[in-house]
């Protein structure tokens, strides 16, 4: 417990309203009908989760998480959105058994699991830290020990943005026009 | 006037994971929509992310793994979604629509 009034009392307090936007931004992205605000509350649960990150004392990673997924993954799935013009779906009156309360169900059930699995076991505190886990060592360990790694995450990166190239143009006509 | 200090506690962290896990769970199950599953996909990956920073921060003897293995999720979500969306694109292109239900040549 620390005093409200005070540094620590302040930034528990900013801890809490994150954790309520990552969750409220995370409901939005599952109940709202209309696919575009589902995309906004995406964006709204990273901006909670990178404030996680930043708790987490890994600033670099949270300025990452507001980086891809905020400014790209997002305006991706808006562009999606934008080509595909879903429909806001009529989805009450032809579900099926899965889309009702079972999910519902399921969910919590799984977040309950989860939960108590992480709240009865006794975690192991580490003796000694190697380092302090600052961007500089970070940097260290991306270019020695896992260089084989980081190259072939490059690849997978290449490998993705022309598939994607070549995914999206089939089925256009060669001379472009109308269709 | 005391205030519980949540953000140095593992718990904190693992009961948040574990509701964006099970959030994301409920929308990849209840969506009917090909984009919808994909966002709550990501909700999942959001929650495996911030599982992996806090066992980082708080039990991990070398505290850079779990960033270098958060910002490799990152990297494969990014390829992840640049791939889906694309195949989204070329299917609604053939079926014009992205409902799951409709998406079906064979009738059974």
């Amino acid at each position: 417990m620390v005093p409200l009034f005070s540094a620590e009392g302040l930034s528990s307090l900013i801890f809490i309203f994150i954790v309520m936007t990552t969750v409220l931004g995370a409901v939005i992205a599952t109940h709202s009908e209309r696919l575009i605000r589902a995309v906004t509350g995406l964006a709204i649960t990273c901006i909670g989760v990178a404030g996680l990150y930043y708790y987490l004392r890994s600033p670099f990673v949270a300025l990452m998480e507001m980086l891809i997924y905020v400014g790209a993954v997002c305006v991706t799935i808006v562009f999606a959105v934008m080509l595909a013009d879903p429909k806001p779906d009529e989805s009450a009156e032809k579900g099926n058994v899965f889309t009702g309360p079972l999910s519902f169900v399921l969910g919590i059930s799984i977040f309950w699991g989860l939960a108590a699995l992480a709240g009865k076991t006794a975690w192991v505190l580490p003796v000694a830290r190697k380092n302090d886990g600052s961007l500089e060592e970070v940097g260290k360990s991306l270019l020695t020990n896992y260089s084989m790694v980081f190259e072939l995450i490059s690849i997978v990166l290449l490998v993705a943005i022309i598939g994607s190239l070549v995914l999206a143009r089939q089925g256009r006509t060669r001379t472009g026009g109308q269709s | 006037m005391n205030i519980p200090a949540f953000g140095d506690s593992l718990i904190t962290y693992l009961i948040i994971a574990a509701l964006l896990f099970g959030i994301g769970f409920y929308g990849l199950v209840q969506r009917r929509t090909l984009i919808g599953m994909l966002i709550a996909g990501e909700l999942i990956l959001a929650g495996a992310s911030i599982n992996f920073m806090a066992f980082n921060r708080f039990l991990s003897p070398d505290p850079t793994v779990g960033q270098i293995f958060t910002l490799f999720i990152m990297g494969i979500a990014a390829a992840e979604a640049a791939i889906a969306l694309s195949i989204i694109i070329a299917v609604y292109r053939n079926f014009r629509t992205i409902d799951v239900e409709d998406v079906a040549e064979l009738k059974g």
